[in-house]
């Protein structure tokens, strides 16, 4: 003990930007993330893939980015709770979560809001029960949830304005 | 001038005009921050040179130290101090002065700390940790109150040799007299489990140090102004030379109460280094390494006369304490008023003991020792109804105080809204059609509705000398108003509260105002966020501020307009005529006229708001709050009676708030609420066993997840408490109070089973159904199995 750490070289696109980071080989998309592109908006809330505070869309699809090692992400396409406002606008479902009273500590925000963003892309309509069944894997400790799933159905009777 | 009544004539009729933002859904400022991942919590932050804590913790439940060996540790590249009780002053603290930062001699319980390091990266700090060679002598192990009770129990702190250090007695009333007056008497046992808050941002600290020793903290204490003069004992620094900045908190809930071990570590760790140190829990460390809510044993017996009349509650307690006291050993001064003073009881007593065990130690939770209360007495009040053919509601309503009445422990309840909220909750629930006293099935799903009903403080408790808070208010050029204020934010939203109180105020927008909350250096002294006081306490030294700016601006605006100063108001960002509405001058326009003409002043005001309550006496009676929060909450449960398996179909909550403030924030205090009491009553419980810590993960304890969320209905009985702001009363931890109970009650109804124990997992419930029916096979079950009481 110890060793230096061999790097790796990583290359893959996080929120529209080609990037490359180095990390060391057992890091996961989180540590990528949170340590190497300092986009410390996704949480960890247990890194054993058990709250859904770290979700994130890889290749479009949601996941646990603590469980997901950054060397199986090369190449691949991440979106993070950075890259939904644009143009100084919040994205249809953080205005939602805001407006809905979804918030309260906040920490199960960023991943709720991935979780959501990757069930409307789905199923732009979902039923309450298709919303539970989307954000089950999500923990929340201060909202009860109500307004997490007020919030996503907004969007979806209204419809998702934008991507 | 101390002002205790906050509504004055002159407000009156305003107060009559439909609010700008009182009452109204205004969504939480700190929210489109957090929304977009903007909002740093404290694992976000990064300071230049800082460097990763860690603590070695004891992992074992009761031992000797004979020798810690940290050489290896101190050797690894990249470690740069590494401390033991020998490197550091041991100052005792804790509520019992049973506790420090580090251990010297013997250990009492698996988290007791005993080394820690600094190092480069949190991956080396770990890796030094396991380096760290420690010699124990183990000791017997104390694992239960029964066997830290038990004759020769091994001693686990010299100060009490009989493993008790507390007694919380009370007594109203004469409890012989109670039991002669009664018709029925019901006794039971109940068992209340060990849960934790589960703060979904983990528990932290960063400590740095500048160049002459002043300390700042980033820390998540949501007292921060106590924090700072506890720790400055501990640490040895005084507390003019600490600053405590807040950073957005993932969750409080009562966990950051106290000062915990780990925060005075890292100063340590800083002092020895010299360089900012940034400390940070594993989620398993969160489980096992932070304080839970009190495991309780609660032996109740209560009375009633024939007609329904309430006679007596007599309850001896035993709290699971763990192997060190936190604040939240005091819980039972909760839990006592309580026990008399819900609903209308003329005999009380309380007997309750606090024993040292070797488990892991407990703190505040949301409810303080009230949840725990409350079951126990409201499934007896069904239990009493049952005996004499009452309806469950009928009984309650008997026994609901009435507004001015005056509770055996003497406090005042100048507001009660508690038989509206049992009508309401009941009515919202379709209690009639629904609360069925028909024959229970014996297989296949039951379907069963129950009750149960809190009372809370609602405007503070005098615990501590002073229950007030502070408030510096400053109107810019612009009509921007910075508000500096004690209370913290900790996700609850006491933030938005007060900027609606002072937007209220000052007719101004919401945008208009920035709260500063979060910086002891900036903030005048607060008690902290306790006791569901903020909104009252803090909103109530606000208003007092805004309205004094209020005074300046029309004072101002009068003479310029000449005009008298009641003829004219503040709205919409201008003066605006009194009556009519019609705008007159801009509000910016005439701060600018006050601060470059006329008098040259600027507009700045400060407050600190004292509530009018009064420390209890000796015998803890007295009105210890401004006012008192009720509510009532009915489940509707379905049981299935082959697998145990209990589900909440619908909730209906409803709550004597005086007067909402932020309808949204309410709704969603409520809510979550729910479902904290929901995984209290049906999935929550940290297991302990020797004591070790079972099953230290979200997979192994489970929360409350979207699928098992009910329908859910809130009411809010708006009182309008004289003494609250715009009326308000406190809500946060009312909400959570009732939910076990009224589910547990609803358990009752459904299966006509009395389980008094919690969780009632479907193991739990199907042994319990099995048992009730008398064998295994179900088929001899009647009418009467079930009925606990004798
Ligand atoms: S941090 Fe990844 S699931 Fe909890
Ligand atoms: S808002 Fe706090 S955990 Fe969801």
């Amino acid at each position: 003990m110890p060793q230096v750490l061999d790097t790796l070289d990583l290359a893959f696109e996080v929120n529209g930007d080609a990037v490359s980071v180095k990390v060391p080989p057992g890091a996961t998309l989180l540590d990528a993330l949170r340590d190497a592109l300092e986009l410390t908006g996704t949480k960890l809330g247990c890194g054993e893939g058990e709250c859904g505070a770290c979700s994130v869309l890889l290749d479009g699809r949601v996941v646990n980015s603590c469980l997901v090692l950054a060397a199986e992400c090369a190449g691949a396409k991440i979106v993070t709770i950075e890259g939904l406002a644009a143009n100084g606008k919040l994205h249809a479902i953080q205005q939602a979560f805001v407006d809905q009273g979804a918030i309260q500590c906040g920490f199960c925000t960023p991943g709720m809001i991935m979780a959501t963003h990757a069930l409307l892309a789905d199923n732009p309509t979902p039923s309450e029960a298709d919303a539970k069944r989307a954000l089950e894997g999500n923990l929340c400790r201060c909202t009860g949830y109500r307004k997490i799933l007020d919030a996503v159905l907004s969007l979806a009777n209204g419809g998702v304005a934008h991507d | 001038m101390i002002r205790t009544d906050v509504a004055t004539e002159a407000d009156a009729k305003r107060t009559t005009k439909e609010p700008s933002f009182i009452g109204k859904r205004v969504p939480k400022l700190d929210a489109p921050d957090k929304a977009t991942g903007l909002a740093r919590y404290l694992d976000d932050i990064k300071l230049p040179r800082m460097l990763y804590g860690k603590i070695l913790f004891s992992g074992r439940p009761h031992a000797r130290i004979v020798n810690i060996d940290t050489a290896a540790a101190k050797a690894l590249n990249g470690v740069r101090a590494v401390i033991t009780a020998d490197d550091i002053e041991l100052v005792p603290f804790g509520f019992g002065s049973d506790n420090t930062a580090l251990k010297k001699g013997t250990v009492t319980c698996v988290r007791d700390e005993v080394a820690a390091v600094a190092a480069d990266t949190p991956q080396i700090a770990a890796e030094a940790i396991k380096l760290i060679r420690v010699t124990y002598e183990d000791l017997p192990v104390v694992a239960s109150v029964a066997e830290a009770l038990a004759d020769g129990a091994p001693v686990i702190h010299e100060k009490a040799p009989n493993n008790i250090p507390f007694n919380f007695d009370y007594l109203h009333g004469d409890i012989e007299q109670g039991i002669a007056e009664s018709d029925v008497i019901v006794e039971d046992t109940f068992n209340l489990q060990r849960v934790t808050h589960c703060c979904l941002g983990t528990s932290g600290i960063i400590a740095e140090f500048d160049a002459t020793g002043k300390l700042t903290l980033h820390s998540l204490s949501q007292v921060p102004f106590l924090y700072t003069h506890d720790l400055s004992r501990i640490i040895g620094i005084p507390p003019q030379r600490i600053r405590v900045i807040q950073p957005p908190i993932g969750g409080g809930f009562g966990s950051k109460l106290d000062v915990h071990p780990f925060e005075p570590i890292c100063v340590f760790l800083a002092k020895a280094t010299q360089r900012p140190v940034r400390m940070h829990f594993t989620r398993e460390e969160e489980f096992f390494a932070t304080p839970t809510r009190q495991p309780m044993i609660i032996r109740l017996r209560s009375g009633a006369k024939k007609d329904g009349t309430f006679t007596f509650r007599d309850v001896k307690m035993t709290l699971d304490n763990g192997g060190r006291t936190s604040w939240g050993a005091t819980t039972p001064w909760i839990s006592m008023r309580t026990f008399s003073s819900l609903y209308r009881v003329p005999h009380v007593r309380q007997d309750v003991d606090v024993v040292y065990t070797n488990n892991i130690y407990a703190c505040a939770f949301r409810g303080y020792g009230n949840p725990q209360a409350t079951f126990t007495i409201e499934a007896q009040i069904d239990s009493l109804a049952e005996k004499i053919g009452m309806d469950p509601l009928d009984i309650r309503l008997k026994n609901a105080q009435e507004p001015g009445e005056t509770t055996g422990q003497g406090m005042v309840l100048r507001t009660c809204g508690l038989a509206e909220c049992l009508d309401t909750a009941a009515r919202n629930a379709g209690w009639e059609v629904k609360h069925s006293g028909a024959q229970k099935p014996t297989h296949g799903i039951a379907r069963g509705m129950g009750m149960a009903s809190l009372f809370h403080v609602g405007g503070g408790a005098k615990i501590y000398r002073s229950d007030g808070c502070g408030t510096m208010l400053k109107v810019d050029d612009f009509g921007g108003v910075t508000v500096q204020t004690g209370s913290s934010e900790i996700g609850q939203g006491s933030e938005t509260v007060i900027a609606q109180i002072v937007a209220e105020e000052l007719g101004l927008p919401i945008a208009n105002i920035r709260i500063i909350n979060n910086d002891t250096a900036l903030t005048p002294w607060d008690v902290g966020v306790h006791a569901s006081r903020t909104t009252f306490i803090a909103g109530n030294s606000a208003l007092r501020a805004a309205r004094e700016a209020r005074g300046k601006l029309l004072d101002a605006a009068a003479a310029m307009l000449k005009r008298d100063a009641d003829e004219i108001d503040l709205a919409d960002g201008k003066v605006v005529d009194g009556d009519t509405g019609e705008p007159l001058e801009s509000i910016g326009k005439v701060i600018r006229g006050m601060h470059f003409g006329g008098k040259h002043e600027l507009v700045m005001t400060t407050d600190f708001y004292e509530p009018p309550s009064k420390a209890p006496d000796k015998e803890q009676k007295g009105d210890i709050s401004a006012c008192y929060a009720f509510g009532t909450h009915v489940a509707e449960v379905e049981v299935d009676l082959d697998t145990g398996v209990v589900k909440v179909l619908g909730f209906s909550a409803a709550h004597d708030v005086g007067r909402v403030i932020n309808q949204l924030g309410i709704e969603g205090q409520v809510e979550g609420g729910i479902a904290q009491g929901i995984g209290y009553a049906l999935s929550e419980e940290l297991k302990v066993e020797g004591g070790y810590v079972l099953n230290p993960t979200f997979t192994d304890y489970k929360l409350m997840t979207t699928q098992e969320l009910p329908e859910i209905k809130t009411a809010f009985i708006e009182t309008q408490d004289p003494a609250g702001p715009y009326g308000a009363k406190g809500i946060a931890e009312a909400p959570l109070v009732p939910v076990a109970a009224a589910i547990a009650n609803a358990v009752y109804n459904a299966t006509g089973v009395r389980i008094t124990e919690l969780p009632l997992t479907p193991e739990r419930v199907l042994a319990k159904l099995q048992e009730a029916r008398g064998d295994k096979s179900g088929e001899t079950y009647g009418e009467t199995c079930g009925q606990p009481h004798g």
